[in-house]
């Protein structure tokens, strides 16, 4: 018995450094950044508290009662007394948790209704519409106004509401960016709708919650929240320096692979949309085959200046993405905050 | 197919098990040739009907399954225990958290409950045997082929890799194209039918079977939740039945019930997933709940409090738990309204549920708590399951689910339930039956080892988990990037798994110690228990009761034991009618199986020729007129006189 209660010691002792760790840096669900994250994180603690308490009630309540009423060597093996219930008790610890649902039902409506919806505050901005696209397993950004797409990162203007219109190319995924707002699934032949706002310029983290195979964990991406003028900036730069987008090249990145970021002018929204069907063409079982055993690769080359009727790649365009996906895959999240 | 692509090859790790597998299998049979136990197996195991017999088979089946899915846990959590680690890549990893999470609930939450269910429920009621003994031999071995079938997987063919939900459109054929998915949509349905079988049988026994004057509210609790539990199986495995129907004609026919192409409809198959799925957790809780119920009114030494309260709570919970399913995709982009209202239903699943918990603790105020191992599971399970309890409120938020959807801090809740709520119950109930089985005790001292190992290395490994989901990890990720931060959090919640696992390892030796040392000499009653299956031998003879008792009152056998009235007259004895072993189940299941496995390869000609095997089977069983046999009086007699010194 001795030595299980200094084991016991031990492995107790072992949490401390652990809880105390968690304790030097905000979670990120706790850190929001923007007005719709904010009033999630609001209920959030809101109901932690009503949490709290039960279990502390519950805690004591057990604690005192295994405690008292615990079989001792002194107390004559005696029989205790049978009971049959008691109405009055029984119907106040059904009222309680009714009252406790009641109590949490409001607030959570209130907030399922919000954030659906732009936030308080913005309703005269008319939002920035961005149109996002998952594929395997990469997350593709459209800007039809600003006719730019981007890969696996996304700018936004800060305190200005952005409106994403969301669907798949293929597997079922979960666009989650836990500082700004909730998340929400991206279907094919399917269209989700989510508002976000960043009320600071920042960088934040955002990945696929949705398990969807082989590329899975490594399906991020960084939302930028930028001065009104940087971004402005940043979209005429894209417009002078970045490349086309083809549909072939297009086709490439839908390929399933894990890609770095890319930046083109057009969107492919000009040939397809997601959300209306046709992602059946993109898609090949083939190149979902699994070769067990063989080192496995999932990262993806793509090569923008690809013939048409050509599936041969030149392995300089090769090498040289692969530089861009290792760079960018140290960069996409702005996780190093702790 | 060529050999290679057959067995799964070029990995190490899987390589060591076929060899290892192969190697047991030789041994095995070597080892029941040498000691000439064939025959002996055969008549009293794999042709039983004995509820007792077939329940101990699930248990002991339910025991292997929680060490592959135990191994698969821990092979998780070496993965995740440090940023980049190599141990698993992406595939192995994905295929690893898939078949950790269907063996877990359905190989072996369901085996292990039903299989208590099945020593206990006959007992408990004062009947000789379930309703239907022959399909319930039908529904172990079914369950398991499809538990075989799905196990041989990861040496044949390649695991499935979708997850436990499999949800399409990844498990459709357009993007897992491997046999993988077509074990999963096989060897579920298989086992699906011997579980469905199971719901009917016992929904016969409890109410067709009971004792003389065991009127519906005399009902132990554990009783009432079984049949609770088998009207929900009743109601729900049927949409699972269709669901994996749907899923085996898309991939092996190419229909587009789920499919992205030709008009299919992927949300279909979540919805249908959980419309099962949901019940399917209350399923497997709510036995439990009538486990700990039992446990604690035996060691509090008072009568359950609130037994009525208790009944509706359960009759509640079972109610709610077929109009919740939606909370598991508050994020599909459903309306406000829609969100709104399935978070209401899912909220007040809360009030019964915290109505039981008071329940429990007023059973032990004013009682005289003991700390038997049995009692010990029960306790523990009270402050784990309301933190299990609070989280899923939290959870049941619409609005804050966008946060906590598909995260670790799911991962953590979903752990904080099953595990305090199955687990440890079935861990209770194994101490508290096991004499009741085998006519001894597990150690106790050992039993403290294993309890104290595995509650701390539970919350050790799960309790971080919460925190990390809170920090932005999801569920599924096979690796995480340093800067993240999680990896003190994992580490530590790997070296908890790994003291969970060392809790288990304690089970198995105590297991193994009973059975050579502990004493045979416990008794019918070593725990002073309440209900009926104390009032026969331990280990119950065979026929159960040697006359069937007369009951007047809930905890009947506590109140004759007072008043002396557990005795038997002499002249009360009579023949006892039993059921006859039978061959059918087991190969009609052995035939469900090879079609099975023909059916993932999708080679169909030898499909249909080995189906003629389920229907010469079929026809062998409906032509059997066994009508079972009489035990005749002097035995009954004779086995009663070893264990009871009453017998007038």
């Amino acid at each position: 018995m001795n030595a299980m209660k200094k084991l016991i010691y031990a492995l107790t002792l072992l949490l401390i450094p652990v809880l105390l760790a968690g304790c030097e840096s905000k979670l990120l669900v706790f850190d929001p950044k923007g007005p719709i994250a904010r009033s999630l994180t609001d209920l959030i603690v809101y109901s932690i508290i009503f949490m709290l308490v039960i279990v502390v009630v519950v805690f004591v309540l057990f604690g005192y009662i295994v405690w008292k009423y615990r079989a001792r060597k002194d107390d004559g093996d005696f029989e205790p007394e049978e009971e049959k219930g008691n109405h009055l008790l029984e119907i106040t610890w059904f009222t309680i948790p009714v009252l406790i649902v009641i109590a949490l039902m409001i607030p959570t409506t209130k907030t399922i209704y919000e954030v659906e919806d732009v936030p308080q505050g913005y309703e005269e901005e008319e939002p920035l519409v961005i149109h996002v696209t998952s594929a395997d397993w990469k997350w593709i950004f459209s800007y039809p106004d600003q006719d730019i797409e981007t890969v696996n990162y996304i700018n936004i203007p800060e305190d200005h509401p952005v409106q994403f219109k969301m669907t798949s190319a293929g597997t079922m995924q979960s666009f989650w960016v836990p500082e700004l707002a909730g998340q929400k699934y991206t279907m094919a032949n399917m269209q989700t709708n989510l508002y976000m706002v960043a009320d600071q310029p920042g960088s934040y983290y955002g990945r696929n919650t949705s398990f969807n195979g082989r590329g899975y964990a490594h399906m991020e991406f960084e939302v930028q929240a930028q001065t009104r003028e940087d971004f402005n900036k940043w979209v005429n730069d894209v417009k002078n320096t970045a490349n086309e987008l083809s549909e072939d090249t297009y086709s490439q990145i839908l390929e399933p692979g894990v890609l770095g970021r890319m930046t083109f002018n057009g969107t492919h929204l000009d040939w397809i949309d997601h959300a209306h069907g046709g992602s059946e063409q993109y898609i090949d079982p083939e190149k979902y085959q699994l070769k067990h055993g063989e080192h496995d690769d999932i990262h993806q080359d793509i090569d923008e200046d690809r013939e048409a009727d050509s599936t041969e790649q030149d392995t300089e365009s090769h090498e040289h993405d692969h530089e861009e996906m290792e760079h960018s895959d140290s960069e996409t999240t702005d996780h190093s905050h702790h | 197919m060529s050999l290679d692509e057959f067995f799964v090859t070029g990995d190490p790790l899987i390589l060591a098990s076929q060899i290892a597998i192969g190697l047991t299998m030789i041994g095995l049979i070597a080892l029941i040739t040498y000691l000439k136990r064939w025959k002996w197996l055969w008549n009293e195991w794999f042709t039983t009907v004995d509820h007792k017999k077939i329940g101990i088979m699930y248990i002991l089946a339910g025991v292997l399954m929680f060490f592959r899915g135990g191994v698969d846990g821990l092979l998780m959590k070496a993965q995740t225990s440090r940023p980049e680690l190599d141990i698993l890549n992406a595939q192995h990893y994905d295929e690893i958290f898939t078949t950790h999470g269907v063996i877990m609930i359905l190989f072996m939450a369901m085996p292990m409950l039903i299989g208590i269910m099945n020593v206990v429920i006959p007992l408990q009621i004062g009947a000789r045997d379930v309703a239907f003994p022959k399909l319930n031999a039908f529904s172990f071995w079914t369950f398991f082929a499809g538990a075989m079938l799905f196990n041989l997987s990861f040496v044949i063919g390649g695991s499935p890799d979708a997850g436990w939900t499999s949800y399409f459109p990844l498990a459709g054929k357009e993007f897992t194209p491997g046999v993988g998915n077509n074990y999963y949509a096989v060897s579920l349905q298989i086992a699906g039918i011997g579980t469905l079988a199971t719901g009917i049988n016992f929904i016969v026994t409890i109410m067709k079977m009971r004792a003389p004057g065991l009127s519906w509210m005399k009902l132990p609790i554990f009783t009432w939740s079984t049949f609770i539990t088998s009207i929900i199986i009743v109601a729900a495995f049927p949409i699972l039945t269709i669901a994996l129907l749907f899923m085996t004609l898309d991939r092996l026919f190419g229909t587009h019930f789920f499919t992205v192409a030709a008009g299919g409809d992927p949300m279909l198959w979540l919805n249908l997933f959980w419309l099962w799925g949901h019940p399917e957790v209350y399923i497997v809780v709510l036995p439990a709940f009538g486990m700990f119920s039992e446990v604690i009114a035996t060691f509090s030494r008072k009568n359950l409090y609130g037994y009525k309260s208790m009944v509706f709570a359960v009759a509640g919970i079972a109610f709610l738990s077929m109009l919740v399913w939606v909370h598991h995709f508050y994020t599909m982009g459903n309306s406000a309204a829609v969100n709104s209202i399935f978070s209401l239903t899912t909220m007040m699943i809360a009030i019964p549920t915290g109505v039981k918990i008071f329940n429990w603790l007023f059973t032990m105020r004013k009682g005289r708590i003991e700390f038997s191992t049995a009692m010990l599971w029960s306790l523990a399970f009270i402050p784990c399951f309301t933190i299990g309890g609070v989280t899923g409120v939290m959870l049941a938020m619409a609005a804050a689910d966008y946060q906590y959807h598909n995260t670790m801090f799911l991962v953590a809740h979903f752990h904080y339930v099953l595990i305090p709520g199955v687990v440890f119950a079935v861990f209770a109930a194994l101490y508290y039956w096991w004499p009741k089985m085998f006519g001894f005790k597990l150690n106790e001292k050992i039993g403290k080892w294993h309890f104290w190992l595995f509650v701390i290395g539970f919350n050790m490994t799960f309790m971080p988990m919460f925190f990390v989901g809170l920090d932005g990890m999801s569920r599924r990720m096979y690796t995480y990037a340093e800067s993240t931060g999680w990896g003190a959090w994992l580490g530590f919640s790997a070296v908890g798994s790994l003291v969970m696992a060392a809790g288990f390892a304690a089970l198995c030796y105590n297991i193994y110690w009973s059975f050579r040392y502990a004493s045979r000499n416990v008794g019918s009653d070593p725990w002073n228990a309440r209900t009926l299956e104390w009032a026969t031998a331990s280990p119950a003879p065979h026929y159960n009761f040697a006359v069937v008792p007369q009951v007047e009152q809930l905890d009947d056998f506590w109140y004759k034991k007072k008043k002396g009235e557990t005795g038997l007259k002499k002249k009360d004895l009579k023949p006892v009618h039993m059921p006859s072993n039978s061959w059918t189940p087991i190969v009609l299941a052995a035939a469900f199986g090879v079609v099975g496995f023909f059916l993932v390869f999708e080679w169909f000609t030898l499909a249909i020729v080995a189906s003629i095997g389920i229907v010469i089977g079929l026809i062998a069983n409906s032509f059997d007129y066994d009508d079972g046999y009489h035990i005749p009086v002097e035995e009954l007699e004779k086995e009663e006189r070893e264990w009871r010194g009453d017998l007038q």
